[in-house]
């Protein structure tokens, strides 16, 4: 029964592309001259890894050309080739084309042969250049393959002596297995000599002590005949004879020896290959996860224990009529026992999306290698924290923005060698990315000791730009706000690495998209930092119900700094519009939620109402709500899917009685309350509607 | 019906392997490299074990070595999976004690021919 192997691609491609990770960040580790055995181990086996998947999962080109590789670096591994800067870099380059090979493969599009075949040239010229003068044993040995002497037609047969050395027995090979074999290729006759055995006290039962004459009667190749003694050829004598009419032409077993297995041909014709799209393969651009067996068994105890609940609680069921008060105490703790046993689950499958952030990091020390070469810059990059895990898709999504930091840091914040010098710095820059847990949050630090920036500089560029006046006094937060303005861009010439003035606006907009925001510090001369806050996940929330009128909302109660009620007397009202309410040391600004929203609340005087101050984006405010209700977690729907983007509203949820509420933008509501729309409140009411 | 050892650090090796194997009807324990091996070939009693020979931890011919110590494995039948490229392997892998070897690349029906064969 034939077995459609394209089920395994996904598997393979999977695989593939993180030997390639171990492959690039091993290579980037390799100290020219001194290599570590281990890494260079690692680097061979995953080549040798993928060589040998995409061979036997038909991806000839892929093979071909990863041979070059695993030549090179198994010469490498044995030490008969240095590791030179020339050969990593090769090297490197070929992992970023066979990356490019596989994924055309994966996604059925043509592979870009040429690059391919360039980068062959390199790896053949290190091959062939001078360090060793040993041919490969590859090669040496396909030599040996491409010689089987055809024989020619019209025998008998074979006879066949075989002497099994004493401790053949000893590799798993069974004599009679052979014997089986050849009796299918045709008429077969055993004659045992059992002239060594020894006498039954001397007998070692784990020896071999026969030897065989077999004659077999059929008119096949010698090749196909040694074929079955292959795996034995070195632990027995072994000759094989042609049986016709006159010429016995001994075989000897050194000869024997010698040969080796010869495999099927591995197909070179490329252009047949790619042609061919394969129907059977299933689609792989199904976005997968690999979970470790740990979370898994997690989630499975987790479903025991709430298998046992349901059960206790099952048994309560038996007969409503006496339904005492013991029986509403086990129905209490069941239930208790069933809201532990959700929770729990809950929090498990969430485990299952997480991701170590070193996915997220493995990129950049080959980002920093290359651009490094590029700028002649010397920079080192330190990572802490990449097992801090982070939803996969919150991972995803920010990946682009940290490239652009990074990319930002390594072109403007790193000064040139010769700069640092001069200014009583090390020569060489180091750039550090950090993570970490921090309340519900995950923090992101890309640091640097380079240049820093220069407040006046930002000013000046933003008053060219008209974005302020040039008489306005700014504070330092205000400045660094300014980076993220759209067409923003301080550096002086742009280069093609970054500085195109596109970026830091679009860095922001996709960190708050995920719920998160980022900051930035900055010392002249000393270094720029910025900071990365980012929600765990993105599907579920731990919120503050609020009402008002006779809508529930959700608050996040990361937002929330503290509840209170309002007394007149802190109420301060500036030019008639906004309300401030002083809180110890701070005004903050009211947001009347009712007027927001367009609604009807029972609370319209401030007197005596409650207040919810909430953090957002740097900026508090205190939401006026009718009443607090309970804190709970929820599972966030998109309201974009399902209907639109609204302002101060950035998802909605089902409540445990299964009405809708909508969970509260704090940093939109706040902006909102700023600048309240001009046309009033239609989105809002829209969104009513849908509630 | 065998119960049958596949020791290989490749994922889609070794899926691809037990599938067929269990496709044939053998009993299949997997193990990921040299030393995940041996504690699954002390834990089970295997009639085969099929290893690649590259691998972290412990490669696939100390693994060979490790199992031809163990009693329960002095006569069981191991098979390498080796590449055409590497035929000092070979060499290597019956020295320590394997019984053959399976060539890279191959198909589910040519592993199924050979371990039959094995299996007898």
């Amino acid at each position: 029964m034939a077995i459609d192997i394209t089920q395994f691609h996904e598997t393979f491609f999977e695989e593939s592309f993180e030997g390639l990770d171990i492959m690039e960040s091993g290579l980037l580790n390799l100290d020219i001259g001194a290599a570590d055995n281990d890494t260079v181990n690692a680097i061979f086996r995953a080549a040798h890894s993928i060589k040998g998947g995409s061979a036997t999962f038909g991806f000839s080109e892929v093979a071909e050309f990863t041979h070059g590789m695993e030549t090179l670096l198994d010469e490498m591994r044995d030490g008969s080739r240095d590791v030179t800067q020339e050969s990593v870099d090769t090297l490197l380059q070929s992992v970023d084309c066979l990356r490019e090979m596989l994924g055309a493969s994966r996604d059925k599009t043509p592979i870009d042969l040429e690059r391919a075949e360039a980068l062959k040239k390199e790896l053949e010229k290190i091959l062939s250049s001078d360090n060793n003068s040993i041919k490969s044993p590859s090669e040496n040995d396909e030599s040996k393959n491409t010689a089987p002497a055809s024989e020619s037609s019209g025998r008998d047969g074979w006879e066949i002596k075989f002497k099994p050395y004493h401790d053949m027995l000893r590799t798993g090979n069974d004599p009679v297995r052979m014997f089986r074999e050849l009796a299918e290729l045709g008429d077969l006759s055993v004659e045992i000599d059992i002239s060594q055995l020894p006498a039954l006290e001397d007998l070692d039962p784990e020896e071999s002590y026969l030897s065989w004459k077999l004659t077999l009667k059929a008119d096949v190749e010698k090749e196909k005949v040694k074929e079955i003694f292959e795996w034995v050829e070195d632990e027995c004598d072994i000759e094989f004879n042609e049986l016709s009419a006159a010429t016995d032409k001994a075989d000897n077993p050194a000869n024997v020896m010698a040969t080796a297995t010869t495999a099927p041909p591995q197909t070179t014709d490329n252009s047949k290959k790619t042609a061919a799209p394969k129907k059977a393969a299933t689609s792989t651009d199904s976005a997968s996860i690999r979970v470790s067996i740990d979370k898994v068994d997690a989630l499975i105890n987790m479903v025991g224990e709430l298998v046992i609940t349901q059960s206790m609680i099952g048994q309560l069921d038996c007969d409503l009529d006496e339904f005492d008060n013991n029986r509403m105490e086990k129905l209490r703790d069941g239930l208790t026992l069933l809201e532990r046993n959700t929770r729990e689950l809950q929090e498990s499958v969430m485990r299952i999306r997480m991701l170590p952030i070193s996915f997220a990091f493995n990129r950049f020390p080959r980002m920093v290698h290359d651009l490094c070469q590029k700028l002649n810059k010397k920079i080192e990059l330190k990572t802490t924290g990449e097992q801090t895990e982070l939803d996969k898709t919150v991972m995803e999504k920010i990946g682009d923005p940290l490239v652009h930091l990074v990319r930002n840091s390594i072109d403007h914040g790193i000064e040139m060698p010769e700069e640092r010098v001069a200014a009583d710095k090390p020569e060489t820059g180091i750039i550090e990315l950090n993570a970490f847990h921090k309340g519900g949050n995950i923090i992101i630090e890309i640091k640097d000791d380079g240049a820093g920036f220069n407040k006046e500089r930002i000013k000046a560029k933003a008053v060219e730009r008209g974005l302020i006046s040039s008489d306005e006094q700014l504070s330092d937060e205000k400045i660094y706000d300014l980076l993220f303005q759209p067409g923003f861009s301080t550096a002086e010439q742009l280069s093609d690495i970054s500085g195109r003035g596109v970026g830091m606006d679009v860095v922001r907009r996709n960190i708050r998209e995920l719920g998160g925001n980022i900051d930035v510090s900055s010392e002249m001369g000393k270094g720029t930092t910025f900071t990365i806050r980012l929600p765990l996940t993105l599907a579920i929330l731990d919120g503050q119900l609020v009402c008002v009128g006779s809508e529930i909302y959700i608050t996040p109660l990361v937002s929330i700094v503290e509840s209170l009620q309002i007394k007149k007397e802190f109420v301060n009202n500036i030019a008639g519009q906004t309300e401030l309410y002083k809180v110890r040391d701070d005004y903050i600004p009211i947001v009347r939620m009712h007027n927001i929203f367009g609604i009807d609340a029972e609370q319209k005087n401030l007197e005596g109402g409650l207040l919810v101050i909430v953090e957002g984006d740097g900026k508090k405010a205190g939401l006026l709500v009718d009443d607090l209700l309970g804190q709970q977690q929820v599972v966030i729907k998109s309201l974009e899917t399902n209907y639109k983007r609204v302002d101060g509203v950035s998802g909605a949820t089902i409540l445990g009685d299964g009405t809708v509420a909508l969970i509260l933008d704090v940093d939109g509501l706040i902006e909102l309350s700023r600048n309240p729309p001009t046309s009033g409140n239609t989105s809002t009411n829209q969104v009513r509607e849908v509630a | 019906m065998a119960s049958i050892l596949a020791v290989d650090d490749s994922a889609s090796m070794r899926q691809m392997v037990s599938f067929a194997l269990k496709n044939a009807g053998h009993n299949v324990v997997e193990a990921v490299d040299g030393v995940d091996g041996l504690k699954a070939a002390k834990a089970n009693k295997v009639n085969l074990v099929i290893t690649d020979v590259n691998m972290p931890n412990m490669d696939g011919i100390a693994l060979i070595k490790e199992l031809r110590n163990l009693p329960d494995y002095k006569f069981t039948p191991i098979l390498m999976l080796t590449t055409e490229s590497a035929p000092h392997k070979k060499q290597e892998g019956k020295e320590a004690g394997a019984t053959g070897w399976i060539v890279k690349p191959f198909d589910p029906d040519q592993l199924l021919a050979t371990i039959n064969k094995v299996l007898g």
